[in-house]
């Protein structure tokens, strides 16, 4: 199971909070799948969201709150402030956008944001690429997790460079390492736990799909399914057929 | 049951409960201030869309959204039954497939299609899904129709409905606001003869056309009980979204921008409930014209004959 900053969370799935077609349905998904992680927005609700908070506050899960929507370090430390009054935690998914088409995530502001806010005492999720040099910067900085994106917010896409995602897995052994982002599919995450990642946080393949519940549960049901295929020590893989029963001597006798 | 009735609140569904009360005979009076915009029903896109609504919504919406047309006309109020169109950006093909897979009522046209039965869409869209059989009206011409046949009450007397949509939080404590922004433009060179709904995956967006070369853009969805003006952000996008259906937008005057906070339970849909002498309607969310006759038919139904309707969760003293 994941240890974040020193809790272990009883769920290796950590599931957003956006987009159900109603809170009924978010709560029913929730407890599908049994996430121990919710993830939630504080900006555009900014000022009157206090119903829908409670809400996710009552999933009795963990929350992170995140900076979505924030596009400088500025604006997410604020709003980083703004999340530890609302929701009385120091955990914070640091999310800065720098590319309107892709979200991908400005890293040179994200540093500059994981630094300032490590060191008033936040834990930090910091929303990066797979891009290794970023990834120790982000380390240098303060955070103890790494949330890389499997591809863009919302894409569905999966996971666009699993070498790169590989790469990081062997570079960091024993850092906290969550694919954020990019996954559509049960598949996915199943993918990203057999390279030993430690968790997945997804939304959208949740909350879009027609049945948001039954989608919930095929992801813990996934998410289980890779992460025990990893500790098994999964098979090499090779280009020539190997035969699990002896070819030689088949007519032997 | 016999007696008078007292609404408090002049909202979309006060009006279409004293409204059904008083065409069985029952005399209604409502107790609010005329129509205007302190109702978030003012600010609605006054769709009556079971069918595109029945893609998220739950079955019941498209259920009991059915016969709102039929009703509203029935009041005498202008009902345009020229359906609904659904397009998507060719970048977002997907969308429309999805849509069309999880709603129903619908048949997909191809360019050509789109393009009779919208000419100032020409050939922007290669295809769209057209969902014949729904219609829309406007919603402030409605409101003052119902308004208008009404007679209004200073005091509470006899049975009192309560259908003050979020200010009845303090007897619903289930009740959440979900914020929508909205814009009016004025754009004589485009027609459309019917709403238009875009599909985004960040910004989708509907047009209703109010005649007159005025369209109604809406509406954002926040998880949010403010009730202040529209954000920049919301506007921008929009307007964004308008021009990306048709760049004629770009050259339409802005008439108004609105925000209001829709009344709605966890699920979204509405309840009937009784608590001591008081009988509340509440919830319709996105849905007030499409569902406010249904509830209001459900309300009359219970005072009436004692029945206990399918919105109805709670009849307790």
């Amino acid at each position: 199971m994941p240890v974040f900053y020193g809790t272990t969370i009883d769920s290796a799935l950590m599931l957003g909070t956006a987009g159900y077609p109603s809170p009924k349905i978010l709560t029913d998904a929730f407890a599908r799948s049994g996430a121990g992680i919710a993830t939630v927005s504080l900006r555009r609700e900014a000022g009157g969201g206090q119903d829908f908070w409670a809400l996710i506050q009552s999933l009795e899960v963990r929350l992170l709150p995140n900076t979505a929507g924030c596009h400088s370090a500025r604006d997410a430390v604020t709003t980083a402030h703004m999340a530890r009054e609302v929701f009385d935690t120091d955990w914070i998914k640091l999310e800065v956008i720098g590319h309107a088409d892709t979200l991908q995530p400005d890293v040179f502001e994200l540093v500059e944001a994981a630094r300032i806010l490590s060191a008033e005492g936040f834990s930090v999720f910091p929303y990066c690429t797979e891009d290794l040099v970023v990834c120790e910067r982000l380390l240098d900085a303060g955070c103890h997790v790494l949330m890389p994106w499997g591809a863009p917010i919302g894409s569905g896409l999966g996971l666009n460079n699993p070498h790169g995602l590989r790469a990081l897995r062997a570079a960091f052994p024993d850092v906290p390492l969550v694919v954020d982002a990019g996954i559509g599919l049960p598949s996915h995450a199943a993918a990203a736990m057999e390279m030993g990642y430690d968790a997945v946080l997804l939304n959208s393949a949740v909350a879009r799909a027609g049945d948001p519940a039954a989608m919930a549960a095929a992801m813990a049901d996934a998410v289980r399914a890779g992460r025990a295929a990893y500790l098994a020590d999964p098979m090499e893989r090779t280009d020539m057929a190997v035969p699990s029963t002896p070819v030689i001597g088949r007519a032997f006798l | 049951m016999t007696g008078t009735v007292t609404v408090l609140g002049g909202g979309v569904m006060g009006l279409c409960v004293a409204t059904e009360l008083t065409r069985r005979g029952i005399p209604a009076a409502v107790r609010d201030t005329l129509p205007g915009p302190n109702a978030c029903s003012w600010w609605a896109g006054g769709m009556l869309a079971p069918w595109c609504e029945g893609e998220t919504a739950d079955p019941a919406v498209t259920r009991h959204g059915l016969g709102a047309a039929d009703w509203w006309q029935d009041q005498g109020v202008p009902v345009t039954r020229n359906g609904t169109l659904v397009v998507s950006l060719s970048r977002d093909g997907g969308a429309l497939t999805r849509f069309a897979r999880r709603s129903q009522g619908h048949r997909m046209l191809d360019a050509p299609g789109v393009a009779a039965l919208e000419p100032d869409l020409g050939t922007r869209f290669s295809r769209a899904l057209f969902f014949e059989s729904e219609s829309h009206l406007d919603p402030r011409q409605a409101l003052a129709i119902l308004s208008g046949r009404l007679p209004r009450s200073e005091a509470a007397s006899g049975q009192v409905i309560d259908c003050r949509g979020l200010s009845a939080r303090d007897a619903l404590r289930d009740l959440r606001g979900v914020r929508g922004e909205m814009v009016v433009i004025r754009c004589p060179d485009l027609s459309l003869s019917r709403p238009v709904r875009l599909l985004h995956p960040r910004m989708p967006l509907y047009v209703v056309p109010r005649g007159g070369g005025v369209f109604m853009l809406g509406a954002t969805m926040v998880e949010s009980d403010g009730r202040g003006p529209p954000t920049a952000r919301a506007v921008l996008e929009l307007l964004s979204a308008a021009f990306a259906l048709h760049p004629a937008f770009a050259e339409a005057e802005v008439l108004e921008l609105g925000a209001d906070a829709r009344p709605a339970f966890p699920d979204n849909l509405p309840r009937i409930r009784r608590v001591g002498g008081t009988l509340y309607a509440n919830g319709l969310y996105r849905h007030g014209f499409l569902l406010a006759p249904a509830v209001a038919r459900m309300v009359a139904d219970h005072l009436q004959h004692q029945t206990r309707p399918e919105f109805m969760d709670a009849d307790h003293d």
